[in-house]
Order: C-alpha cells, then structure tokens, then sequence
C-alpha cells in the first residue's frame, strides 16, 4: 500500500517536472537542454486556403480546438484519461470540463489499460470516445486491449460490432530531459496490428486535422503527438473544422537527390538537414513527412524513392524492427532497379531511451546529414 | 427456464461427441453452470447488453439465440455471423445484445464498464450484465473495471462464476481471502453472494440487482457459487487434476437435478415430460448440427475483410497476390469448399 502510494507520487514528481519546464529557453544554469531541432511551420496550409479564418495557436491549444469542436458537434462525445478534468497535464484539455459538463470530459483512475476497455466499451455502445493516455511511455498496459480488442472487434464479430469511435490520443517522442520513460515512440509495435491506425502530427495545424480525422473514422486510432511540439509548434490554424487524409504521406520540400522520410519531431530535424545538405553539397532533398504510419502511404514514398534513387528513413525510436525497417524492405521490394544506393535508417540506437546522453541518442541533423552524404557518394 | 437449461446439457453432450469425432474442432461445456447462465439470463433484458466470457452459451439461447447459430458459428461455415474467424463457442449476436466473445480472459470487464457509462449517459433503462470465472478476477482488467465502475458510477452487473477451477487451478490457488464476494466492498461496490447451483435463487439475485443498479447508476458484484463439472475444454482431461470422486458428487446435486426435484414437487414435472424433452431436443439438435455441416465455409476473401470498414490499399494488394498464387496453385488449397459468397 505504501509503496504504491509512493511510487504514484514519484511517476507525479516526473509528471509535474515536464510540465514546469515547458518552456525551451534553457537558461544557463538549467540542466535541460534546448531542443535538437528548429521547428518549420507548415509551409502549405493545404487546408487553410480553402477555410478561410486562421488563428494562430500552439500544437495543444490546435488539440484543445479539436477536441472542443469534436464535443461541440457530438452530444454524444466524452474525453477521459488521467488528469483530464483539469486541462491534463500538457494542457490539452483545458476549460472543456467547464463548457461539457463532468459528465462527458473526466478523470479516471490512474490504470491506463482500464482507460483502453472502458473506451471501448464507450465506443461499442456507439459514443464517441476519445482517450488520453498521459504518456505514450505508460501505452503498454493498454496493450491488450488495444491490440487484441480494439483492433479485432469488427473482424472477430464479422462486422457485427466495432469500436471505430475510439480515438487514443498519447503524448510521445524526446522532450530534452524525458529520460527512459517520458520520451519514447512506440508507434512500431502498434503499427504491426492489423485493425488500428496510426498517425504522427508535426505540428499544430496537422495535429488538428488528424485529431478530428482520426474521430470521425470509423476505425479505432492512435494519434501519438510528439510532446516537445506542444508549445514549440506554433502556426496559422484554421479556425473551422477540418480533416487531414489518413493514410496519406505529404512532400514538405521537394528536391532530386535524395529522399528523406519521417514524421512527427523528425520531419524537421529533416528539413534542416535538407538546408545542410544544400549549403554543404549543394543538392536539394526531398522531404517526406509520414503522417499516417497505419496504413502508411508505400505509394508516394516509393515515387519519391523512383525519383532520386537515394533514400534515408529517419525516426526517433529503436533500429531494430522499427518502422523504418518496413519502409526499407517495400522500397526494396518496389524500387529496386532505381536505387542509387542503399535505404539507409537513421534511428534512436537499440536501447532504452537516455537520459543525459540523449544528445548522442537522437537522429539529430549531423547525423542524418553524414547518412545523406555517403548515400550520396555510394 | 429449466426446459433451457436441459437444451444447453444436451447440446453440449452432443457437441462434445462431435469434436472427440473430429467434426468440430474445439468446445467448451457449460455443464454444472447451467443455473447461473439460464436464472441470470431469465432475470435481465434484451435491452440489457451483456458482455460475456466462453461459457456462457446457456445465457445467450435464453436470450433467443436459436440452436443453428450455435452450430453454424461452431461449424465456421457460410451462415456464421462470424464469418467463420473465431474458434467454437465464440458466439456473439447484435440483435440479441451479446457483444462477440473473445479469448483473452477479463477483457471484457472494462469494457462492459465503458458500456455502462455510454447507457448511463444515454439515459437508458438498462443495464450491462458482465459475465466472468473467478479466474479471471486475478487479471488486472478485473481491477481495473471494479474500479472505473465504482468510481465512475456505472451501472454494470458483475456476474462472477466461481466454479471452483481456473482450467485445472483451483480457486485456493487462484485468491486468498473470502472469495470475490469479500472484494466487492472493497471496491465501493454493493455485492451479493448467491447459491449459482439454485436457478431461481439465481434469478432474484440478478434481478434485484438489476433493479438497484439502472435505479443507483451503481454497479453491482454477484460472486455465483457454482461447479465446472465439465472440463475446461476438450482441450483438457480434468481427471489429471481433480478426482472422479468430487465429480461425481456435485454431478449428484447438479443444478438441473435440483430445479427438476423441485418442479417434480410441485407436480410441474415428471419422468415422461423428461424424456419427451430430452428426446426433441436431441432431435433438433441433431437436425442443427447435420445442416450446419453440410453448408460449405465462407468465401477464402472474407479473411481480408472487416479489418477496417474500408479494405486499405496494402491489405487489398495483398488480397490480389493471394488470389493470383490461388490462381496457380489451386490444388493444393481446400478452394472448393471456400468459394461461397452470401
């Protein structure tokens, strides 16, 4: 009893400790460090143009929008998950208790594969259920019940039943001082489950538009956003409800040397390292953001990789059986003959996420520029 | 109630046979727990939904299931609502209510419990009805569930079968403490302890609680006292682990011996009615199950669909390349049999 009271606090000391050092100006005597990548605003409001009004937000404000859009339009729609009433701890959920009632945004206790089954309870009798999940770290007691149940609702019952109403919203990815178990990206082992989808946003106009997208699909779905963007991703957002296609990769910058592939955080650490590339070897990449990991778009990437012939798939979580290795083996598959060189991975290393050495761990610019490199001299 | 109960124990005799001749593949009997399936069942709606284990299929014909589901979806053949996905006893209705079984243990419970909310939220006159073993109790996601449905106010019955084995652990191995019943105030939650093995005593408990939890919006815990007489499954020789001598004892009180003792009493039944009844249903039933054998699989495509609403680019590719290999290779596959479209 005690000890578990204990080890609650302590997982809330490493909650709180997040939360306060929000922001990113490390002073000197800070032992965090700045972040390893300079945030891109989108480039092409694709959507924007077309919806008229913009306001300009952060990436959990553009969520916060969402999700109160989502409530707004469905009055059978609730928001759960830990911390949930009082805004969450990334702020995500602010004032939607106040405007919703307790009733339909609230706390749960702290179990997150409790969080999991009651949402797809929620979702099988036909209410909208959208879930936090306080951090992508803490996903794998939901596990089960999101690989085993939510993913296999409709097939198992023949179509008789689903939860496509379910939507898992899990903060994820390096933040500058996470450490082992407020930084990872689990996005590969649930992508290897047939039934989910998956998406990654890289900024405040995308997280919008998947949320809302990933609601109104009649599939269950993981939206993993990338934590360190919740302040730093700020951009124009429309103002109104929009979607952004699930299932379907975007070319951020385009070019004709190399192909580099990522999504979330990663897709700018790319976009700088496409600028390197182009001051210090005087080639233009062409930047890839994922955006959906499940399904993911084989047929633009491959495009792409037909184009250049050099590709580099970059991401934040392990090598080893990491999703960079599905892209590499369909680009094998599809690309052969054009391939100039070998798909390359630039990923975390095959360990646990470091704390202080995370510097040395991420796919940071240099290291993905040395990649691009000898692609390139192959 | 009790000419189900007879229906469920000799279908599962009868399905029983079937597998040791290799006709079905696999099942699971109820044998022992018909009281606590039939007298629960009786005691709730089709409003009601009920998220069940794998054994309760007594529950689900009280609801109205008729025997030709049973065995098509045992069968895996065209008529399965399953579409022949699932290993037997897998059954699952949406007209009836009974959300789709599946083999990992407990996970229904939270998931029962986000139904309750729904129904609570949606103002409805109903509840859901949470079947599980005692077994299952020591899985996370019970905690779980007793937790979210205590503190989120959920109106969920709780219906546990203790019949005394977890496959061949027993319950003195599976929990210390008074039983699941001791767990239930633990939790915030109103519980009953009831005799699983008296059908009617069954229906009152359920039934009361029924009432108290759509009045409360609160959940409610049943810790049903029953015995698995049966084996787990024909998976399993339970012999190995406990002995023929406990068998047969609680074979002597069984809970369909103890309600037909009691309707002989009240002159309701007799030895004739017994045998007429037992006599049809083996008729029916075996009417069923030659049917269900005879229709042919479902079409081989159906194991590419229903992953999504939508069958996503990558899994139709794949759904293509298979088709072509069929294409070449046709004789080596079973493809005869699985070319039947609904």
């Amino acid at each position: 009893m005690m000890l578990s009271k204990l080890s609650t606090r302590l997982r809330y000391v490493g909650r709180k400790l997040l939360l306060s050092s929000g922001e990113f100006s490390a002073g000197p005597k800070s032992h965090a460090r700045g972040t390893h990548f300079k945030y891109f605003p989108c480039e092409k409001p694709i959507v924007a143009v077309v919806l008229g009004e913009t306001q300009k937000l952060n990436m959990y404000q553009a969520i916060n929008h969402g999700l109160n859009i989502a409530l707004e339009n469905n009055p059978r729609s609730v928001v759960f998950g830990e911390d949930v009433a009082f805004g969450g701890v990334f702020r995500c959920t602010m004032d939607l208790k106040n405007r919703y009632g307790a009733n339909r945004v609230f706390n749960t206790p702290l179990c997150e594969q409790g969080i999991a089954g009651f949402g797809i309870g929620l979702a099988n009798a036909g209410i909208l259920a959208i879930a936090e999940i306080q951090f992508a770290d803490y996903i794998f007691p939901a596990f089960d019940q999101l690989v085993n149940e939510a993913a296999k609702m409709r097939y198992r019952s023949g179509n008789m039943f689903d939860c496509g109403k379910l939507t898992i919203r899990a903060p994820c990815g390096a933040v500058g001082h996470g450490g082992l178990y407020h930084s990872q990206s689990p996005e590969a082992y649930f992508a290897h489950t047939p039934g989910l989808k998956i998406v990654v946003p890289r900024g405040a106009m995308h997280a919008k538009g998947l949320l809302l997208s990933c609601i109104d699909e009649p599939d269950p779905c993981i939206i993993f956003e990338p934590k360190t963007l919740y302040r730093i991703a700020v951009e124009e957002v429309p103002v109104a409800h929009y979607k952004i296609e699930i299932g379907k990769a975007e070319i951020v910058r385009s070019g004709d040397a190399v192909t580099l592939v990522g999504w979330g955080t990663q897709v700018h650490v790319l976009l700088e390292v496409a600028d390197l590339v182009q001051e210090k070897l005087g080639v233009s990449c062409e930047v890839i953001d994922l955006v959906s990991i499940l399904p993911w778009d084989a047929e633009l990437v491959c495009k792409s990789a037909k184009k250049t012939g050099r590709v580099i798939v970059a991401h934040e979580a392990p090598m080893t059986n990491g999703f960079g290795a599905e892209i590499a083996a369909t680009i094998q598959t599809e690309c052969f003959l054009h391939l100039e060189a070998p798909v390359q991975r630039v990923t975390g290393w095959d360990c646990p996420f470091p704390h202080i050495f995370e510097p040395f761990y991420l796919p940071d610019k240099w290291r993905c520029f040395a990649a691009v490199r000898d692609s390139l001299k192959y | 109630m009790y000419c189900d109960m007879v229906t469920i124990n000799v279908m599962d005799k009868i399905m029983y046979g079937l597998h040791r001749q290799g006709r079905i593949s696999f099942y699971m009997t109820n044998t022992g727990e018909e009281a606590v399936q039939i007298g629960s069942a009786a005691a709730l709606t089709l409003e009601d939904t009920i998220y069940a284990q794998y054994r309760e299929a007594g529950v689900l014909l009280h609801r109205g299931q008729p025997l030709a589901k049973f065995m098509n979806q045992c069968y895996g053949n065209c008529e399965d609502d399953g579409k022949g996905r699932q290993m037997p006893v897998h059954y699952g209705s949406k007209e009836l209510n009974f959300m789709t079984i599946s083999s990992p243990l407990t996970t229904q419970l939270p998931q029962a419990v986000g139904a309750a909310y729904a129904f609570k939220l949606d103002k409805k006159n109903a509840c859901v009805a949470c079947y599980f073993g005692e077994g299952a109790t020591s899985e996370g996601d019970a905690h779980a569930a007793f937790n979210f449905a205590a503190t989120l106010s959920c109106p969920v019955v709780f219906l546990c079968r203790n019949n005394g084995y977890a496959i061949s652990t027993p319950v003195l191995e599976q929990l210390k403490g008074d039983g699941i019943a001791a767990k239930g105030p633990a939790y915030g939650i109103n519980t009953i302890r009831v005799d699983g093995n008296d059908v009617l005593a069954m229906y009152y408990a359920t039934k009361s609680a029924r009432e108290f939890c759509i009045k409360q919006k609160k959940p409610v815990l049943i810790e049903a006292m029953t015995y698995r007489i049966g084996h787990h499954s024909t998976s399993d020789d339970s012999t190995v682990y406990r002995s023929v001598n406990e068998i047969s004892q609680w074979d002597a009180h069984s809970p369909l011996v103890r309600f037909r003792l009691y309707l002989e009493s009240l002159g309701l039944w007799c030895q004739k009615k017994e045998q007429e009844l037992i006599d049809s249903t083996k008729k029916e039933i075996f009417r069923a199950f030659g049917e269900a054998e005879c229709k042919s699989k479902p079409h081989w495509k159906n194991l590419f669909t229903d992953v999504y609403k939508e069958i996503p680019d990558h899994i139709r590719k794949q759904m293509n390349q298979m088709e072509k290999h069929l294409e070449e290779f046709k004789e080596h596959y079973p493809l005869s049999s699985f070319t039947h479209t609904k």
